[in-house]
Formats: structure tokens, sequence, C-alpha cells
């Protein structure tokens, strides 16, 4: 039996979470799919307090945000939230299959929003497969999440936003950061992630990568090394840091496989981590009445993530003809906050990615 | 360089520090965040408007120090943990530092704790003046601590655990 609905949102993170409840608003009837037995993204696990104004909730804890907003989905009657159901699949002639209960479903929906968010990203230097490495994201779940205190002495990779974070967040549980590492030759995170974590004692080590982990069975330490300005090792400059576990945060990459199976323009912009589908300024793809919100149109903050959702919501809320000036007026609103969130210098990546989305988009008509 | 190792330059804290003037005439919040972030909760903490952004929340934050009493309401409201308040005036030879403070076990009042600078560096073991709790929701506490004046630029963090009573 295939059922039809109204719009379908896939992914229950931030910006899942936000474009269901715009779309909502607007009184459009959602059917909301997360994989996970709870929605919220990642933002169940991010306990640090958000950047950004007070429209995307800035200064308020990312696990209370996440809180507040599944609370605000499941009571609108106009949403059905799917938890524990994965999309499998999304076909030409717009069925989407979707594994729930052992049993696949199968749905018709007038409008999707494709947010599935983001993966982390892997590094390769020898016996990397040591258990006791990890994505600097599984460690936030066992600590932030299953209440496990997840290691003793760790390495950090990465000192972007997520490395620095979570850093914090380890020394938060009790967990011995011994140093943080990251390749480039400057912190890609926030500065001021960074000086809370000097200023804890934590060294900050960057130009310098991971030559290889060892470790009998498990991991027992790192070796690692200065890079030179072309990113090749340097040889003599190896230090060995003995630590159970090493964390990988070393960037993220779109989750965006279900936009390629829906023949969505799709191009690699470099800026935006990986492959992503080309979207127009209401974040709708080449495929009609197909958007994407979130991570997985170009990995940037959770802040952001939201207002895309809410944006791509109000947006199908229009094209379907709900409370068309309103909608309208609020989608409007959203993109002039994704201008103002990204017009500083640390916007200047994404918005080199966005000038390449819109230039492939002006190529392929 | 901040940008390579997280530590503020002696430049970085001249830009932002007050004149010598104003901190000898009382308490005064010191924004130390030097990057143009999207983020401005700290100009909505302030009940007497003295944090402003100009010309968004690109900016980095200005405190009016004439308007700022450094009541210390913006320290626990900053995402970024990067305000500080500096009293120079608490005693002849002590000032009073108020710092964010997110671990466990929360020192008491009373309390010494071992003082720590920019680098992470210990500094001393200083007297827990005030604790104060952001509540539920925010859940950062800020401490004030008595620290000899001469170190009352390089106190910014305090040791977790291991607290001695004074």
């Amino acid at each position: 039996m295939i059922r039809d609905v109204e719009v379908m949102v896939i992914g229950g993170g931030p910006a899942g979470l936000c474009a269901a409840q715009a779309a909502a608003s607007a009184g459009t009837h959602v059917l909301l799919c997360e994989r996970d037995y709870v929605p919220g993204g990642q933002l169940v696990k991010q306990t640090h307090k958000f950047f950004g104004s007070e429209r995307q909730y800035a200064g308020d804890r990312g696990i209370f945000i996440g809180k507040k907003l599944v609370q605000e989905v499941m009571e609108d009657p106009n949403i059905e939230v799917l938890t524990e159901a994965t999309v499998l699949g999304m076909y030409e002639d717009g069925i989407v299959t979707v594994l729930k209960d052992e049993k696949h479903l199968k749905f018709r929906p007038k409008k999707t929003i494709v947010a599935t968010g983001a993966a982390e990203k892997f590094l390769t230097f020898p016996n990397n497969d040591l258990p006791g490495i990890y994505g600097a994201g599984a460690v936030q779940t066992l600590m932030n999440v299953a209440g496990v205190k997840p290691a003793e002495r760790v390495v950090m990779v990465g000192a972007g936003n997520i490395g620095l974070i979570v850093s914090y967040q380890l020394l938060q549980a009790g967990v011995n950061v011994v140093s943080l590492v990251e390749a480039a030759p400057k912190i890609g995170g926030f500065l001021v992630h960074a000086a809370k974590l000097r200023r804890a004692g934590v060294p900050i080590r960057t130009g310098y990568t991971v030559k290889e982990a060892y470790g009998n069975g498990k991991l027992e330490g790192v070796v690692i090394c200065q890079l030179d300005e072309k990113w090749q090792q340097i040889p003599g400059t190896e230090e060995d840091i003995p630590c159970d576990t090493l964390c990988l945060a070393v960037g993220l990459t779109p989750l965006s496989e279900l936009c390629w199976q829906a023949g969505c323009h799709m191009e690699f912009i470099r800026e935006l981590s990986g492959h992503v589908p080309i979207t127009d300024e209401n974040l709708m793809t080449s495929v009609d009445g197909l958007y994407a919100a979130g991570d997985v149109s170009g990995i940037e903050e959770a802040s952001s993530a939201m207002v895309e959702g809410r944006l791509a919501g109000y947006a199908v809320a229009v094209s379907l003809g709900y409370d068309v000036e309103k909608s309208q007026a609020e989608a409007d609103a959203a993109r002039a906050e994704l201008k103002e969130l990204r017009s500083g210098p640390m916007g200047g990546k994404i918005r080199a990615g966005l000038e390449k989305v819109a230039q492939k988009r002006g190529d392929a008509v | 360089m901040i940008i390579q190792d997280g530590i503020p330059t002696k430049e970085d804290l001249a830009a932002v520090m007050p004149s010598a003037e104003r901190l000898a005439k009382g308490p005064v919040a010191i924004t130390e965040c030097f990057q143009n972030i999207a983020c401005n909760p700290c100009t909505k903490a302030c009940v007497k408007h003295a944090i402003s952004m100009e010309p968004d929340m690109n900016a980095t934050p200005k405190v009016d120090t004439d308007v700022c009493n450094g009541c210390g309401a913006c320290i626990a409201r900053c995402p970024g943990l990067a305000i500080f308040v500096v009293d120079m005036t608490y005693s002849e030879k002590t000032a009073l530092v108020k710092i964010p403070f997110e671990f466990i076990p929360v020192p008491e009042e009373g309390k010494l704790v071992c003082g720590l600078n920019r680098a992470g560096e210990e500094q001393g073991w200083f007297r827990v003046v005030k604790v104060v709790s952001g509540g539920k929701k925010n859940m950062t506490y800020v401490i004030s601590l008595e620290v000899p004046k001469e170190l009352a630029m390089e106190v910014r963090n305090i040791r977790v655990g291991g607290y001695r009573n004074g």
C-alpha cells in the first residue's frame, strides 16, 4: 500500500526539526522520518552553548535546544514522527521507501525535504584500525548520551569546532586530554573554544599530524610529527604520546546519498565538504518538489542548519499554497538570517561554496 | 599567536584592556573575544547596554567602560566563556577576578584553589570569595577569586579539584 503524504521530512536533526515545524505552522501535514530511536540529531549530545543570535537560540545549550524542538514537534498535531524509520530509497515516480519495524513502507509525498546531515571523515595512517581510535562524534555520544567515561588519556586530532568542543567536554567528563594536534598551520574552530581549552592546560599543536598509532591489540600510543608548508612530514620531529584513545575530528562530509538516488544535480564542492545537491534560493534541488536543508547541502554550524530547515519548510508551505503571504515573509526572514550568519570572516568558506552552487545552477539552466 | 596555540598575545589583550584610570575606579568587564564570529548574547546580557557590536553580530564586542559597573551578568551568558570581570579596588594588595567555570566539583566559598593563566600554567593558590550558579538552564558558574593585584590580568582559570582549606 502506498500512503500519500503532504510533506515528508527526512532526518530529525536541527534542520529537519525546524523544517517540519515551519511547514506545519503554515498548515501543512508533515511526516518526519528519523532513523534513530529519538529525534534531535547531534543536538542530543551538544552540551555547549550555541553561538549566533536569539533567533538561533544563542546562549542556550544544544541539548536544551534539541529538547525544546523535539517536544514542540512531538506535540504539533500537524506533524507525525516516525522514529527508528530509515529512509531506504527515493524513486523517479516520487515514491519514498522506509524501513520501520521490519516493514517496508511506501510513501508518496507531494514535497520532500532531505535533512540527512553529515558523516565524519576518517584519516589514513598506519594502525588506524586499532581499538581505541574513534571519530570524535562517537566519543561525544558515549559521554554525553550514554553517560560512559570513554577514555583516560586522549589525543585529539583536529582543531575545528568539533575537535575543540569535544576536547573540552572530555575534560568536563574527567578525561585527560594530553594533546590536540591539527595539521593546518592555524586553528580552524572558534578561538574562544581554543582559548578555554588552552587555559585548562591542553596543548594545541598546529602543523602536526598523526604519523602512526601503535599498540598490542588496542591503542597504547600515537606518534605525531610536524608538517612542512607543503603538508609533508618532517623527519626527526616525531614525538611519542602514550594514550588509550585517539579521537578524530577531521571534518564532516554531507550524507547526500538519497539526493544522488533521487537524481538531483550533484556537484563536488570543496568548500561545502563533499558532493552536494545544487539547490536554489528556496533550497529546492534540481528535482521538482525535493528540497535539501542543513549539512546535507554543505557542512556548516547547527545554527545555520536550523535556519535552513526553517527556510525550506516555509518555502514548501508557499509552494503548496499554505498561508502564502506569511510563509513567504518567514522564508525571506530566514534568508536574511542566513546572510547575516554567513557574512563574517568565518563565513568565507561557506560563501565561496554557495557561490559555486549558484554558478553550477546557472550552468545547468 | 592565539590562532596557532589558543593563547592571546599581549597585543590581543591590549586591544580589549580597560584604561588604568578605569581599572582604578572599580570592577569592569573585559571581553577576551578576538575573532569576528556570528554571536551576540553578551549584548543582550547587559541590562545597562554597556556591550555593543557594530555594525552587526559578526563584530567583536565593545564594552563602554563608563557604563559597565562590573556586575558580571555577561560572564555566564557568553557562549565562548570569554568574558571576565576584574576589580582592582578589592583591597590594597589584592584584586577580585571573576571567571566562568563549567566543571565539577565546583569549589566552595572560602576554599583555596589553584589559579591558572591563559596557557594553563599554575599561578598560585587563591581564595574563592564567591560562587554564583548560572541556574538550571545556563549551568555556568561564576567564581570570584581574590588574587594579588599583579596577577589580576594573568589568572583566568582554576585547576579542577584538589581544593584546599584556606
